[in-house]
């Protein structure tokens, strides 16, 4: 795989999808193609079935959680070519609370892996017929994925020996999380240090 | 007699079944004997590893990996430092490379080990499971004694390998991979020309090549369909590009191609063992730069920069640019990938982990539907399953 094919197939897909694709970038030599969800399905069933793409295999969709963006989450799209030896990235980002337009009718294996984001990102795929949970509990509630998710999570269960059942209960840290800070105070810490915080009351 | 009309019934198959290979909630749609549809409900060991390493440093993520597929560590951890490693930039010495490759097709040997016998196991030969299960302790060992541990590992890691090897493990793994073809042979006695075996396996759950791609197939299962690729070969990583081997391919995706594909491939990593151990050079085993590997322990004692290094490896870790990167290897599953997101800090911001079996599982739908009962079980045993990597 060398760069120049990948700029061949990145100018082909540019020149002939450019009403679909926002921009393209090359990422540590993995192109990377950015577009809206409106788009999504036009520019994966071109890549998908051009003479020059034949992207055959999606590889991967997963989310990504930017909280702090308007555009909150970034859907992300890894295909494969196996007939040209190329990989290539699609990018879409939405508001949360958006849609995106499920492809399983372009690819099957979209199916388990848009079931997988919407478990784990609250991401909704119009379109597919099976947006179950996947991974997470029968039941669960929550999009653990997300970054305002707490890394415990807010509920554990445990064998009821009296009811014969397992039991959910809101979790009970015997210890906080330790999240320790290793930011070097001479390399200027961003928080207060501790006993700083009587110093500035003066 | 009148005729009489059978409703369609719901088998629940699993979670606790030894034909399950782990935690698999099956729930069959049965006419008859007949699959109408197959619903597996996966999650049941769902851990959260991508939750988990998103507040874990780079170095600490690393274990993690040994626990996703189980039967094949140190695959995972491979692609793992691939990926970190191309952010940081830096080139592992050529020592490490061979040991990487070394112990990746060793772990190769071993997952087809479970595999092919736990498939024999599950059609009903008995008597191979335990011929596979001795080999593969034999492999367990050679594990154990570069990286002191027979499964969990953690011994790829960002940068290089975590401790050299010394000769002599060379030298008995070099007697074991000599002694091993016999074996494949021995092996493939009890069950290539068994005629229950075949009667089990051969054109059950065929896939032809265009859904194999559809339904996002990688590995084994792929190459049993008649595509040929193989990321060793096509998309070379380490030092693959100078090692001589073969890839085997099926023609028709039926149960019984993907056991030939498998068996071949142990040949193929026999190959590539033997060639590792002919050309591997001497040298560093990770990179010369103690800001991402650790410095030696001879050397701690006597300099305090290496020990300030140290110091600081193992509590803070090491900051990786931001970026974002795909790297993916070829597991003994098929690509295992891993998509990395950074943001500068000593944390990934997102590691999203492509696990192989996850594509296939999710195609256990398309290929049981139309089959009978049994045929579901070898179907399932074929498809190479491990709950680890499915559910992360």
């Amino acid at each position: 795989m060398t760069n120049l094919e990948t700029t061949e197939i990145s100018e082909h897909i540019t020149s002939a999808m450019s009403d679909s694709i926002t921009r393209t970038e090359l990422i540590n030599n993995d192109l990377t193609i950015y577009t809206s969800a409106d788009n999504i399905e036009k520019l994966l069933k071109f890549l998908k079935d051009d003479t020059q793409c034949r992207f055959e295999i999606l590889l991967d969709i997963c989310g990504v959680d930017y909280p702090e963006r308007e555009f909150r989450f970034e859907v992300v799209y890894h295909l494969l070519s196996i007939s040209n030896n190329q990989r290539v990235r699609v990018k879409v980002s939405v508001r949360e609370g958006e849609y995106v337009p499920s492809i399983v009718w372009i690819f099957s294996s979209a199916g388990w892996f848009e079931r997988e984001t919407w478990d784990l990102f609250g991401i909704y795929f119009d379109g597919n017929q099976d947006l179950r949970r996947i991974l997470t509990d029968y039941g669960f509630d929550g999009h653990p994925l997300r970054k305002d998710f707490p890394l415990t999570g807010f509920v554990e269960l445990r064998y009821d020996d009296e009811q014969k059942r397992v039991v959910y209960e809101p979790v009970q840290l015997m210890q906080e999380f330790r999240r320790f800070d290793f930011m070097s105070p001479w390399e200027g810490a961003e928080y207060i240090l501790p006993g700083d915080e009587k110093a500035e009351d003066k | 007699m009148s005729e009489r009309f059978i409703d369609n019934y719901t088998i629940n198959f699993g979670p606790q079944h030894p034909a399950a290979h782990g935690v698999l909630r099956l729930v069959l749609e049965m006419d008859g004997e007949i699959v109408e549809r197959a619903d597996p409900h996966i999650g049941l060991l769902h851990r959260g590893t991508e939750k988990l390493i998103e507040h874990k440093t780079f170095l600490q993520s690393v274990p993690y990996f040994d626990r996703l597929d189980y039967s094949c560590p140190i695959n995972q951890e491979h692609a793992f430092a691939l990926a970190v490693e191309s952010l940081l930039d830096c080139e592992v010495p050529k020592r490490a490379q061979y040991i990487r490759v070394l112990f990746s097709e060793i772990g190769r040997i071993g997952n087809h080990l479970l595999n092919l016998s736990a498939m024999a196991l599950d059609v009903g030969a008995m008597t191979p499971y335990f011929y596979g299960f001795d080999e593969r302790e034999e492999l367990m060992q050679f594990q154990e004694r570069a990286s002191g541990a027979r499964l969990h590992s953690a011994y790829i890691r960002p940068g290089g390998v975590a401790i050299d090897i010394p000769d002599q493990l060379l030298k008995d793994i070099y007697t074991w991979n000599n002694r091993f073809p016999k074996f494949i042979d021995d092996f493939e006695g009890l069950l290539t020309e068994n005629r229950i075996f075949k009667q089990r396996t051969v054109d059950v759950a065929p896939v032809t090549a265009e859904d194999a791609l559809d339904w996002g197939f990688t590995g084994p299962m792929l190459r049993a369909a008649g595509v040929v690729w193989d990321l060793r070969k096509n998309q070379p990583y380490e030092v693959y590009n100078e090692l001589d081997f073969d890839i085997p391919v099926g023609k028709t995706g039926d149960c019984y191609e993907r056991y030939l594909v498998r068996v071949q491939e142990m040949r193929q990593c026999v190959r590539i063992i033997n060639q590792c151990i002919e050309k591997i050079p001497d040298g560093p085993i990770k990179v010369d730069d103690n800001k991402i590997a650790p410095p030696k322990r001879e050397e701690m004692k006597k300099s305090m920069e290496a020990l300030i290094h140290h110091f600081k490896l193992y509590t803070e870790g090491y900051h990786v640019p931001a970026g974002e990167v795909y790297r993916c290897v070829e597991a003994p599953k098929g690509e295992f990938g891993v998509y990395l997101v950074t943001d500068g800090s000593n944390k990934p911001y997102r590691c999203k982990i492509r696990a192989p079996g996850f594509a296939h599982l999710q195609a256990m739908d398309y290929t049981s539907r139309g089959t009978m009962l049994a045929d579901t079980v070898a179907n399932l045993a074929s498809m190479d399953i491990v709950f680890g990597e499915i559910d992360r």
